[in-house]
């Protein structure tokens, strides 16, 4: 019981990191219909931008402020250097860019950063970890979990009550009728590849202080996959309940499956999951039904 | 309503919108061919044709939808051609759509506090948290919004109801209202009858004309439909489009009486007729 509980705890505390991710992953989605397969290699750049800003002795709080400075002009950067060129070209042309950029950055990352595994030093939680009665979670979890709700009360906020979350959520929902009544399409995409590489950048900076920095933390990217096919792809909440549900499998999957595997299950699971859900749930929990009406 | 007498009411001369020989093709159909338009200041100007004539693609080229291969678009004399959409809507340039471009999970009220929110100019920031000018405007705003349009266009009683649950006819009445809320210079209607029943259409009729006679919004309209009755009633000039070709402008009465108009309607009505044999 105390295992299961276990489990249960460090999966919310994680799938919330997966859950921030998958909501700047969903937020390009309902924007634009972009499906981007570079999103593992956004979280890589604001993790190591992030991690770069801290080994100059910069506090980690004002760290993460720059990494969400220099991740908000990087996306808009790439949806106008890249993306913007491709409006109106065919779904799967634009996809094959996002692909694209995924090596490209994480070309970049490699040549500035190297492959070897970087950690925050000196440690920015402390080791000492948290217990309550026989349950033991490292303060980096609680930490990061915190961050993560903080980081997505901040975004759902802004798409309720600002103007430009307003008319992001309004090109979602209608593009023409947005379009319509003056939104501005290359604004939105800009400010939603902008958000999503914010959020990127929290989520690989949370994972690099728990497992320490390196190429892999850009299979988060991958991840975030089976989370929004759970919620269904264009679902806000669908991301953040989906992020924290594959949270939580994998760490069940790995306290109680491993053991009769040689390893490897915790990758393995979300996906075979992703794919039980693919056969009953096509659209997800909250996705839209696509129904065709001639 | 006489034609004759609304034509004194428009302010005669001043052109508000001209389309000068516009053409635009899709996959080498030519959808709009060289069409060439005068809409004046304060007039409501219908477009009507069979379907397929260009319509709806000439209301989508002048809000900027589409781009035009060639021809200009000028709007109050500044040439809008290369604008974007959302420089067009703030330039006060709305539009209905033919088939319903609602926000439909939201309420009545909300679709058009979202049109007028999105025009709003204050500040990202203090847009979060409605503090002093954002709040003002705000305050202003939903009484206009509340007076002006939801009075004008009687859906008071609809107001908190959700978009998708409402009938059809409604749903055409909300769009208007949503498009209101930009307070608009020109309004482009495509298809605003369509589907809706007599009563119905006598309603949208009228507010349809109030919105163009009233002192509080004085919109030139572009009326893209086909119930014959009302574009005849309410029209202050009608132009015929056919096969992406402008064949026959003028009065209501002038241009029911030109034998290519006739051509081109018992045309489509005896293909109509053969079809269903």
């Amino acid at each position: 019981m105390d295992l299961l509980i276990q489990l249960l705890i460090t999966g919310v505390m994680v799938g919330s990191i997966y859950a921030l991710v998958a909501l700047g992953w969903t937020l390009i989605y309902k924007c634009s219909g972009v499906l981007n397969l570079a999103m593992g290699e956004l979280t890589l750049l604001g993790a190591y931008v992030c991690l770069s800003f801290y080994t100059w002795g910069i506090p980690f709080p004002l760290a993460v402020v720059g990494m969400l400075v220099i991740g908000f002009i990087l996306g808009l950067l790439t949806e106008r250097l890249f993306l913007r060129r491709m409006v109106g070209e065919s779904i799967l042309a634009v996809i094959m860019v996002t692909a694209g950029l995924s090596f490209f950055f994480r070309g970049i990352v490699a040549f500035t950063w190297g492959t070897d595994t970087q950690v925050f030093t000196p440690p920015v939680f402390p080791a000492e970890p948290i217990r309550w009665g026989r349950i033991v979670v490292g303060q980096v979890y609680v930490w990061s979990f915190v961050a993560a709700l903080v980081m997505l009360v901040v975004f759902v906020a802004f798409f309720k009550y600002t103007r430009w979350g307003l008319s992001m959520q309004a090109t979602a929902d209608d593009e023409m009728a947005s379009l319509s009544l003056g939104v501005s399409a290359h604004r939105v995409y800009a400010l939603a590849w902008a958000i999503a590489f914010m959020a990127a950048g929290v989520g690989g900076t949370l994972l690099g202080n728990i497992n320490g920095l390196n190429i892999s933390v850009g299979y988060l990217g991958l991840l975030v996959l089976p989370a929004v096919v759970l919620g269904g792809l264009n679902s806000v909440p669908g991301a953040i309940v989906g992020g924290i549900a594959i949270g939580i499998l994998q760490n069940l999957s790995d306290g109680y499956l491993s053991r009769f595997t040689p390893g490897g299950i915790k990758e393995v699971a979300p996906f075979a999951f992703m794919i039980i859900i693919l056969w009953f749930r096509p659209y997800g929990l909250w996705g839209w039904t696509k129904i065709e009406r001639v | 309503m006489e034609a004759g007498s609304r034509m004194g009411q428009a302010a005669l001369d001043e052109i508000h919108l001209k389309v000068d020989d516009l053409r635009i093709s899709f996959g080498g159909v030519q959808a709009v061919a060289g069409v060439s338009l005068d809409v004046r200041r304060g007039e409501i100007f219908s477009l009507i044709g069979p379907n397929g004539a260009g319509k709806t693609v000439l209301l989508n080229c002048i809000n900027g939808l589409y781009r035009p291969d060639a021809g200009r678009i000028l709007f109050e004399g500044r040439d809008i051609t290369r604008l974007p959409p959302h420089r067009r809507a703030a330039l006060g340039i709305a539009r209905t759509f033919q088939k319903i471009e609602l926000f439909s999970g939201m309420t009545v009220l909300d679709n058009i506090r979202l049109g007028r929110h999105l025009h709003m100019r204050a500040g990202i920031l203090s847009g979060g948290c409605y503090v002093g000018k954002a709040a003002r405007e705000e305050l202003t705003h939903r009484e206009f919004i509340e007076r002006e349009i939801i009075d004008l266009l009687e859906i008071a009683h609809i107001r908190d109801k959700i978009v998708g649950m409402l009938p059809y006819g409604l749903q055409k009445r909300v769009e208007l209202a949503r498009a209101l809320a930009l307070q608009p210079r020109i309004l482009l209607l495509d298809e605003p009858m369509a589907g809706l029943n007599l009563e119905e259409v006598e309603d949208m009729a009228r507010f349809i004309l109030d919105l163009n006679e009233e002192e509080r919004w004085r919109a030139t309209c572009v009326l893209v439909e086909h119930d014959m009755g009302v574009v005849m009633d309410i029209s202050n000039r009608v132009a015929v489009l056919n096969f992406g070709e402008k064949i026959a402008e003028g009065l209501p009465a002038e241009v029911q009486a030109t034998p290519e108009v006739v051509r081109a309607y018992l045309g489509e009505v005896e293909d109509l007729y053969a079809s269903r044999r």
